[in-house]
């Protein structure tokens, strides 16, 4: 099953959808992603947005999902293009829309032979910063950096979340939990820690943003 | 999400890890490590790590000696000067007592009381100390030591060994995740400062103990040793622990009120003034050795009065110019790097909570250099002075309801025997001082 993520599906693209023969649900939101749960998983997904980083954001928000959505296609205006630069695992491959049928078809095929149900990533990398979630390890270049639980969780948090502003106020819930009465600035002394075992070169991974929060952002655009 | 306790398993398996130190403190702050192996690890962060109690300085006696070691997970760190091959870790531990409660001699607990205490009237307490210290050719007491420059403050020395050696201990510093706000040459020759950029108090007072030990060990493997003594060499300046402390209200620094002229509030004006009224209850654990009181003396912008002001040598509180609203705080001056981190924070909480909760009132600022008044100018501007010896320090702590109930009963009363154990001991020697000045004329 194919998951379409647009709050506005245009009527060409609903018929070359069925056209091509391909079972699909559409979603406007994150949240009614929730309640499903497809036969034998998503075969995959296909963001449609007028505008890049919109739809970027939502490939960032969709990989943090419960459920995997399987490989992401992008479907945006000709215009968009120029925009595209690499982005690292936000999605695996991109169509200009209006697109014709045959591209579709052919694209769609060549993302589902790429997909592997349910494989949920054991290792999150980013320039050669590389974080195991099996056996809790992180590495810089083949390197082990020497983390002490919390700075674990942390940039655990934040390797899963990339491209996602995450507020202090919500990293405190997530990653310390309810039960802990240190205020928010502890994630402050707590970033900097990190930042000071990533080292100079990955330090700059995680981008402060002013009166919000944090962003790990291994890409060169900002949101 | 992972417990802990797996991560802590997981990684020792995943590095390879060896030997697990557990670290913990004795009363008088001196650091102390038992070593377990992997297969030891899982039970002894289930369980806890029986030892000895009474082998350790202010635990227990010998009747009720066997004590728990509880390992504090979330302290696991990899020793990053340890060989990369056999890696070694250290974790913090909480002592309890075979029953599982808490043990009241454990200065961790100590602190962790007085900072339950200040969060339920909502304040989480925030530390940053600027640590001095002497590097000197070797620790053979029989000669006075010897520095290895004979440069001052700031001094930029290519060739330095001591800045060389800084440097590394620095690096080191922060691969184990401390970040070290600045560093520089102080103004004795061969001695060194580090100052930490702050963090919560029991986080801080952990971080302290490791900072002595891996300036330490850093200045070992290089050949020298590193000394945390209050006044090595006499005539020139001695190493203390000005702390920089503040406390949070959630999110918002509790010491700041844009509306007084000192930008100070209520809240930070009664901290002060806690600190000012029972700094001489206080001075047995800010300066607990015979030798801290050689520091304490005139022209060497060590704190001798009870003062405060916005920077002068002389008082024991100063208030730092605050680039921002959320940097206010207060810099307590009067504690050396000889102290015990957890005890000394306690006592500066409950004396600072205090003044808070009781509404003491505050005196004017004092912005002179009080070396230069006599006696009776003292006396006329109300000022007091700390303690000029450990003896007096310690009858003043003897007699403080503040301090008993900071540090607690066992604490307090071993504290004050064992000062005055030491003291006695000190009167009993015959000095240099006496043999140079008396032996030749008498």
């Amino acid at each position: 099953m194919l998951l379409v993520f647009t709050e506005l599906l245009p009527e060409e693209l609903s018929s070359s959808l069925d056209g091509i023969g391909v079972l699909w649900k559409q979603v406007g939101s994150t949240s009614e992603i929730e309640g499903l749960s497809p036969q034998g998983g998503w075969s995959g997904t296909f963001v449609i947005d007028t505008d890049l980083s919109a739809a970027l954001i939502t490939c960032a928000s969709l990989r943090q999902q419960e459920i995997s959505v399987g490989p992401i296609l992008i479907g945006i205006p000709e215009s968009e293009l120029a925009n595209l630069t690499r982005s690292n695992r936000l999605f695996d491959d991109f169509i200009a829309l209006p697109a014709r049928n045959n591209e579709l078809a052919a694209r769609l095929r060549a993302m589902s032979s790429r997909f592997i149900p349910d494989a949920k990533p054991q290792i999150v990398e980013y320039n050669g910063l590389v974080l195991n979630l099996a056996t809790y390890q992180t590495s810089v270049s083949g390197r082990p950096l020497d983390m002490t639980y919390m700075e674990y969780q942390l940039l655990k948090h934040f390797m899963t979340n990339p491209g996602s502003v995450l507020s202090r106020e919500v990293l405190l819930k997530d990653v310390w939990g309810y039960e802990y009465y240190g205020g928010a600035r502890t994630v402050d002394v707590h970033v900097r820690r990190l930042r000071a075992k990533l080292g100079e070169e990955h330090s700059q991974l995680i981008h402060t943003v002013r009166s919000v929060g944090y962003v790990f952002s291994p890409t060169q655009w900002d949101l | 999400m992972e417990r802990p306790q797996d991560y802590v398993l997981r990684t020792v398996e995943e590095r390879g890890v060896q030997f697990i130190q557990l670290w913990f403190t004795d009363v008088l702050g001196t650091a102390k490590a038992l070593s377990i192996t992997p297969a030891e690890l899982e039970n002894a962060l289930e369980e806890g790590m029986t030892f000895d109690g009474s082998a350790i300085e202010g635990f227990s006696r010998v009747q009720e000696s066997d004590m728990l070691a509880k390992p504090d997970p979330e302290t696991f760190q990899i020793l990053p000067w340890k060989e990369v091959n056999n890696p070694v870790a250290r974790v913090f531990c909480d002592i309890v007592r075979l029953d599982g409660s808490p043990f009241e001699g454990d200065p961790r607990h100590v602190l962790r009381r007085a900072l339950g205490k200040a969060r339920e009237r909502g304040f989480s307490f925030f530390a940053a100390p600027e640590m001095e210290y002497f590097y000197f050719n070797d620790a053979d007491p029989s000669h006075p030591p010897i520095p290895l420059d004979q440069g001052s403050y700031f001094d930029l020395d290519l060739s330095s060994r001591g800045g060389e050696i800084r440097k590394r201990t620095v690096l080191a510093l922060e691969d184990m995740g401390i970040p070290v706000e600045r560093s520089q040459h102080e103004d004795s020759p061969s001695q060194h400062e580090i100052d930490l950029r702050y963090t919560d108090a029991l986080t801080m007072a952990d971080t302290i103990m490791t900072v002595r030990l891996v300036v330490k060990e850093i200045a070992s493997r290089n050949g020298v040793h590193a000394t945390f003594m209050p006044k090595p060499l006499s005539g020139i300046q001695g190493s203390g622990m000005h702390t920089h402390f503040s406390l949070f209200q959630g999110d918002t620094n509790a010491f700041y009120d844009p509306d007084d002229e000192h930008s100070l509030s209520d809240i930070a004006k009664g901290f002060i003034a806690g600190l000012l009224r029972h700094s001489r209850e206080m001075a047995a654990v800010m300066n607990q050795w015979i030798n801290s009181y050689k520091r304490l003396v005139p022209g060497f912008e060590a704190p001798m009065y009870n003062g405060w002001a916005h920077n002068n040598g002389s008082v024991v509180v100063n208030v730092p110019h605050a680039k921002k609203p959320s940097s206010t705080r207060v810099e307590f001056r009067s504690p050396d790097p000889g102290i015990n981190p957890y005890l000394a924070f306690a006592a500066v909480l409950y004396a600072g909570l205090k003044g808070i909760e009781e509404g003491y009132e505050l005196p004017p600022s004092v912005e002179d250099n009080l070396y230069t008044y006599t006696r009776s100018q003292l006396m006329a501007e109300g000022i007091s002075t700390l303690p000029t010896s450990l003896s007096r320090a310690v009858d003043e702590m003897a007699n403080s309801e503040l301090m008993a109930e900071a540090l607690g009963e066992h604490v307090f009363q071993w504290i004050i025997r064992n000062k005055r154990d030491e003291y006695i001991r000190y009167e009993r020697e015959v000095t240099q001082f006496e043999l140079n000045s008396y032996l030749p004329r008498l």
